[in-house]
């Protein structure tokens, strides 16, 4: 039949195709880099940031939490990089514990909404029928919302607490990875290999775990990847409006609001630097994602 | 070919698909894949499918495998009837029948290394596991003509005509008594087609399975087939023996088959084209015999009524009114 071959994505030939010829490891990956500039760059950001959350508390200089109130809105000096905040706590503190909350909010938030996204992507697209239709009229409902305003919403009502942020901004996520994962299945399923599947007499069960969803991982990456940018930026944004993180564990987005409105032209350092830090880290995220979804899915390239 | 029970036997095979349309998805229309086809093919024994695209074979062969459900109509393998059989009392059937597909690249699962391949309707029946399916694996391979150290490889390292071999060896991991081939062979190059079917044919000859061959292609079912079935807009038009069909074509729609297939000589005159325009659409099939828009031969009565498959000769069916009913002899 005149199925097309086109769904399943062939890391190795399509590695070979972006013109990595050689099969070693690092002298590949060295190729990539090169070819790569910015996802590389990308990357080495999110490597800087996941090594500043690791090791938060070797690199801080201060407790982010402690008030010292001889040092208020000090400006940037040698004892503070990046200045004080109204407290006379570290920024340069601060926006490094900061990025423990953004990545683990970012990360939580993209593996769970994924996790969800995929199960329901494949039980859509496998079983279609009226349980695919209810899936594709719910996911309409959740996609019509904005994420932050969906993610405001979950929040005012499961109340403010890092697992509550999480997952607020989870299920906003669950939509598109499904819709993903299901357009994949659809397309899967006609495949010949799973047609042999059936005549081997496979359950339905593992024909769907071993032969589907493996196949719709490359795609599943690129999307996540791109998807842990806005989940920073939305933790940002829901903390900035006061419902993300509770006091006082800092949160990029909080610093932001803090003292956007009173400080902004004070102590300008309580703004720029958090600022710098939500729009390095989703650059960074942003630009590895685009290379990733280059190089695993170049028929998604823009 | 004895005269045995035979192994696979269809009776008013017919699957009809609905076309809605409109808001309510409301049926428009029907398309008649297949419209009542009935064969047979005994134990050991070949049996060759042609006719153009869209005429329904492919349907036919998954109709078979119950990969589609038929609209109606009887399937009978070893004597026991499996349309209307559970997902779960088919189970034991479907190691009786496999099915090499078309597509090479597209009907091994890229994730997955040769030997898994190979090996997982093993483990999916319980027949083997650990290291007995590994040597199981490794035999089959040798069978098939690729090398153990092979199995470690994925789908993409092998050629064509390799990825093929590994959709027979799977096939045949089951010991099944028929194999349903859907155009094992049209994707690949010339030079390769003949080594596959050399191969199908010799594995028929060492473990005694009977295939369904599915092919456009005259030549390639000329080679391998015992018998030989000729399918029009969802009807089977013709069967006979291969020699018998090839010497003998009764059915003006056989002939111009055969007609159509290219010499291997320059200087061979051409006869002129037997049969002209496209194949009608399935889904407002022409009434009486379905040929009679582009046949040359036709009359009134091919307008009207349907001929049905009757004797022409020895072990050979037509379905045509010519000739009261026993088509057209050259």
């Amino acid at each position: 039949m005149g199925t097309s071959r086109v769904t399943t994505i062939n890391f190795e030939s399509e590695l070979r195709r972006a013109g990595a010829h050689s099969t070693h490891g690092w002298r590949r990956l060295a190729f990539l880099a090169q070819r790569y500039l910015l996802g590389t760059i990308g990357l080495v950001i999110m490597v800087m940031f996941v090594w500043m959350a690791i090791s938060a508390d070797l690199i801080a200089r201060y407790d982010p939490l402690s008030v010292d109130s001889a040092q208020r809105l000090a400006p940037p000096s040698a004892a503070h990089w990046m200045g004080t905040d109204s407290f006379g706590r570290d920024v340069w503190s601060r926006i490094i514990h900061g990025a423990r909350i953004s990545l683990a909010v970012g990360i939580g938030a993209t593996a769970l909404g994924s996790s969800i996204g995929v199960i329901v992507g494949l039980v859509s697209g496998y079983l279609s029928g009226w349980v695919d239709l209810l899936f594709q009229r719910i996911t309409d409902i959740l996609q019509a919302l904005p994420l932050l305003v969906l993610a405001l919403v979950m929040t005012a009502a499961l109340g403010p607490s890092l697992p509550n942020v999480i997952i607020a901004i989870a299920i906003p996520l669950i939509p598109t990875v499904a819709r993903v994962i299901r357009a994949n299945t659809l397309a899967l399923r006609e495949q010949p290999f799973v047609e042999a599947a059936k005549s081997i007499g496979m359950s339905e069960t593992r024909i769907a775990l071993r032969h589907v969803l493996p196949n719709t991982l490359a795609p599943l990456i690129v999307l996540a990847t791109a998807q842990l940018g806005s989940t920073i930026l939305t933790e940002a944004s829901l903390s900035f409006l006061g419902l993300g993180i509770p006091e006082p564990y800092p949160s990029w987005g909080r610093m932001l609001s803090e003292s956007a409105a009173e400080y902004v032209r004070t102590a300008p350092w309580l703004v720029i630097f958090p600022g710098v830090a939500i729009s390095l880290a989703v650059f960074g995220t942003n630009l590895f994602g685009d290379a990733l979804r280059d190089i695993l899915d170049p028929r998604q390239r823009g | 070919m004895s005269d045995q029970r035979p192994l696979l036997e269809v009776t008013d095979l017919v699957k009809h698909y609905a076309v809605r349309g409109g808001v309510l998805r409301r049926r428009v229309g029907t398309v008649h894949a297949v419209d009542g086809v009935s064969f047979s093919v005994a134990k050991g024994e070949t049996l060759g499918l042609v006719g153009e695209s869209g005429c329904g074979k492919s349907t036919v062969a998954r109709a078979v495998l119950r990969l589609v459900e038929p609209s109606s109509g009887a399937i009978k393998l070893n004597g026991t009837d499996i349309t209307g059989l559970s997902k779960a009392e088919m189970r034991p059937h479907r190691r009786s029948m496999q099915i090499v597909f078309q597509d090479p690249f597209a009907s091994l699962n890229p994730r997955m290394t040769a030997g898994d391949i190979v090996g997982e309707p093993l483990a999916v029946h319980g027949l083997a596991t650990g290291r007995a399916q590994q040597e199981r694996v490794a035999e089959l391979f040798a069978q098939v003509g690729l090398r153990p150290d092979q199995m470690k490889n994925y789908p993409h390292q092998f050629s064509g005509g390799q990825r093929q071999r590994i959709c027979i060896a799977r096939a045949l991991s089951l010991g099944p008594s028929l194999i349903v081939c859907d155009e094992p062979v049209s994707a690949l190059d010339v030079s390769i087609q003949a080594q596959v079917i050399n191969l199908l044919i010799d594995l028929q000859r060492k473990n005694d399975f009977s295939y369904l061959f599915i092919a456009h292609d005259l030549a390639v079912v000329a080679h391998i087939s015992h018998r030989v079935a000729v399918m029009y807009l969802g009807r089977i038009v013709e069967i006979a023996d291969k020699s018998e069909l090839f010497a003998n074509p009764r059915h003006p729609y056989t002939q111009a088959l055969l007609a159509s297939v290219p010499v291997a000589d320059p200087k061979a005159k051409r006869l002129a084209p037997m049969v002209d325009g496209d194949v009608p659409s399935p889904i407002n099939p022409p009434s009486g015999c379905a040929f009679h828009t582009r046949c040359r031969y036709v009359m009134d009565r091919c307008k009207v009524e349907r001929p049905a498959l009757v004797e022409a000769g020895e072990r050979h069916q037509v379905a045509c009114w010519l000739n009261d009913g026993t088509g057209r002899p050259e």
